[in-house]
């Protein structure tokens, strides 16, 4: 059940600071319903930070973060029972088999056995898992564990889903077949917030992008028109074009 | 709260016990292993009992009564003790300083007289010879020196057909007035083992939770649903079951190499009991190693910062230790749990009698307070 709000995802004035340095600086965005949002942004620009703070697992310096209208600081667990997180780290138990892990998180949501077994079967087939089902994730080569540990975000059918680089290390097909599940999940009415360095990716399922720099959004719009705008080839051009060159580290 | 979570968490970590085989070996395969190695070096397989090797020098040749042959029978019969006879002392002495022999028993010339003078007046010890065995011990052998006197006094005790309590004309020098069994070694160690094995759960706990820190399924976990109410329950849950387990394991293990106790179910079942208690202690002990360690690797070395304090001082590697050891011993919870039962199985002690009551009262506050502070130390500096 969710409030009655237009957005999905709404950030006011967003800040978190560790010790002396702003990983998030007034950060003020709008995803709506059923949105395709890419969040982009170098290393170390406060991506995954505004993905913890949202998941309520991080608490902010300041400001507000609201969740299908639920505050993620003070309604948190109603909060968690909205949103699906893929990490940026491949998050299995590699001693279940692929079935055993999504029992698992499906049952942390206490989803009904009938309703856990239909949605099993679903993920597993879209997402080409079908035939090692029943092996242990340590077996699965490194494209397969990054597809279960995305069918581990979306086993419960969440409102909004947040894949914080989602395609890392996956061969084309992988990716390809990861980027119509995304896109199958929009078309379901879902929210999906993606991180990602693969700007092609961005500009391919994307409806709209933000680039984040210095814990700020410095643009944000559909890529077809950000780049018009800007006058560039592409998005790869306009973000190097506003983050600079300067190679970054990870915060 | 709800039960879904808990159990569906719980069923996990046992997998992960089940399947992971370092995990597996550690928990159920080394404490097994440990307990068969410890019990068959002390002469438990089969349920045998030790023997010790006792020099007799018999002075005394009386035709009359012949005391002496009744106090080797009666030592014989025993099965304890192993005979061997000397004809001078100073052989004896000398198979003594080799370790052919524990003990030297020298029976006076003058013990049938004694016997004799008793029989013909048992209740006049005015009328009495009295005489005295003259006991040498292997001051290296530790077990020599504190099983032999009880059993030599409990036999030369019987000579005048009363129990050692009671005066009589016969005397032994350096025995003690301990009542004297037949014990097999293994019953002094085993309620050791029982609380030997749980306490490789701190190991088991800390490098779960550093390892699932490491590899982002903590971070999972916090991002579903389930509180960390939810989240430490199912962890006490699923560990007690593991301990509960462990204890099962290692007492087959002691009742086949012979471990039999004259106790009912009841102490059984207190045993286990005591035995979960202990465990929450583990946990607790595991969640602070976790919260200290950064890695799953430094988990494993900072564990024995509790396992080997836990392990020397409290289990059955204690007897052996010094007395200012042995003091250092009753800080760690492993100690009490030992003790209660050492009560219950050697002793006899009934699960009401104060001492095992005692113990039992010690092992729960301080259980339950090593588990919050180590939930309490984990929330606070990585958040459940």
């Amino acid at each position: 059940m969710t409030k009655m709000s237009e957005s999905a995802i709404e950030i006011r004035n967003l800040t978190k600071k560790f010790e002396d340095k702003a990983a998030l600086n007034s950060l003020n965005l709008k995803v709506g319903k059923g949105e395709l949002f890419g969040l982009l942004g170098p290393n170390g620009a406060g991506k995954t930070t505004t993905i913890n703070i949202l998941c309520g697992i991080m608490k902010p310096t300041g400001g507000t973060a609201k969740i299908c209208g639920y505050d993620v600081q003070t309604e948190t667990q109603k909060v968690k029972e909205l949103i699906g997180v893929c990490p940026q780290e491949t998050a299995i138990y590699p001693y279940l088999s692929g079935v055993e892990n999504l029992q698992l998180f499906g049952n942390l949501h206490c989803m009904s056995k009938k309703m856990l077994r239909e949605r099993i079967r679903l993920l597993l087939s879209t997402l080409g898992l079908e035939d090692d089902a029943k092996r242990v994730a340590a077996k699965y080569s490194g494209g397969m564990k990054r597809r279960l540990s995305l069918a581990l975000a979306l086993i419960h059918n969440p409102q909004v889903v947040f894949l914080d680089e989602p395609t890392v290390a996956m061969d084309p097909q992988s990716r390809h077949a990861v980027w119509g599940f995304i896109k199958n999940q929009k078309t379901n009415g879902k929210t999906v917030v993606l991180t990602t360095h693969y700007m092609e990716e961005a500009e391919e399922i994307c409806d709209r992008v933000g680039i984040i720099d210095h814990g700020k959004l410095i643009a944000q719009g559909i890529p077809k028109e950000l780049i018009a705008k800007s006058q560039v080839k592409n998005l790869e051009e306009l973000f190097i074009k506003l983050t600079g060159r300067t190679i970054r580290e990870e915060a | 709260m709800k039960l879904q979570r808990i159990t569906a968490l719980a069923k996990k970590e046992l997998k992960r016990t089940i399947r992971e085989p370092s995990v597996l070996f550690m928990i159920f395969l080394f404490p097994i292993i440990f307990v068969f190695a410890f019990g068959a070096s002390f002469g438990g397989v089969g349920g045998q009992t030790v023997t010790y090797n006792v020099g007799v020098v018999n002075m005394d040749h009386s035709n009359s009564v012949n005391a002496s042959q009744i106090l080797v029978t009666t030592l014989v019969d025993t099965k304890i003790i192993d005979l061997h006879f000397y004809t001078s002392n100073e052989t004896a002495q000398t198979d003594l300083s080799q370790g052919t022999v524990q003990a030297v028993m020298v029976i006076p010339s003058d013990f049938s007289e004694g016997l004799s003078a008793y029989q013909a007046s048992p209740n006049n010890p005015s009328q009495w010879t009295n005489t005295t065995v003259q006991l040498y011990l292997d001051e290296g052998s530790l077990v020599a020196t504190q099983a032999i006197p009880p059993i030599i006094q409990q036999a030369v005790a019987s000579m005048a057909g009363q129990n050692q309590h009671v005066q009589s004309p016969f005397q032994i020098q350096t025995a003690s007035l301990v009542a004297a069994k037949a014990t097999p070694a293994l019953d002094f160690i085993a309620p050791g083992m029982f609380t030997f094995a749980s306490i490789f759960l701190i190991m088991m706990v800390a490098q779960s939770f550093t390892q699932d820190r490491e590899n982002g399924m903590m971070k999972r976990i916090r991002i579903s649903p389930t509180t960390p109410t939810e989240f430490m329950a199912s962890q006490v849950v699923s560990y007690t079951g593991i301990a509960l387990i462990q204890a099962a394991l290692v007492f087959a293990m002691t009742y086949a190499l012979g471990f039999r106790p004259p106790v009912g179910a009841s102490t059984y079942g207190f045993a286990f009991m005591i035995v979960l208690v202990f465990s929450l202690s583990n946990i607790g002990f595991g969640l602070i190693t976790a919260t200290i360690s950064k890695s799953a690797s430094a988990a494993t070395g900072l564990s024995f910062l509790f396992v080997l304090p836990q392990l020397f001082l409290g289990t059955f590697v204690g007897a052996s230790l010094s007395s200012g050891a042995q003091v250092a011993g009753k800080f760690v919870p492993s100690y009490y749990v030992t003790n209660a039962l050492t009560s219950l199985f050697l002793r006899g002690a009934a699960v009401t009698s104060p001492t095992v009551l005692v113990d039992l009262a010690v092992v729960s506050v301080s259980c339950v307070a090593i588990l919050a502070i180590g939930i309490a130390l984990y929330a606070r500096y990585y958040k459940i």
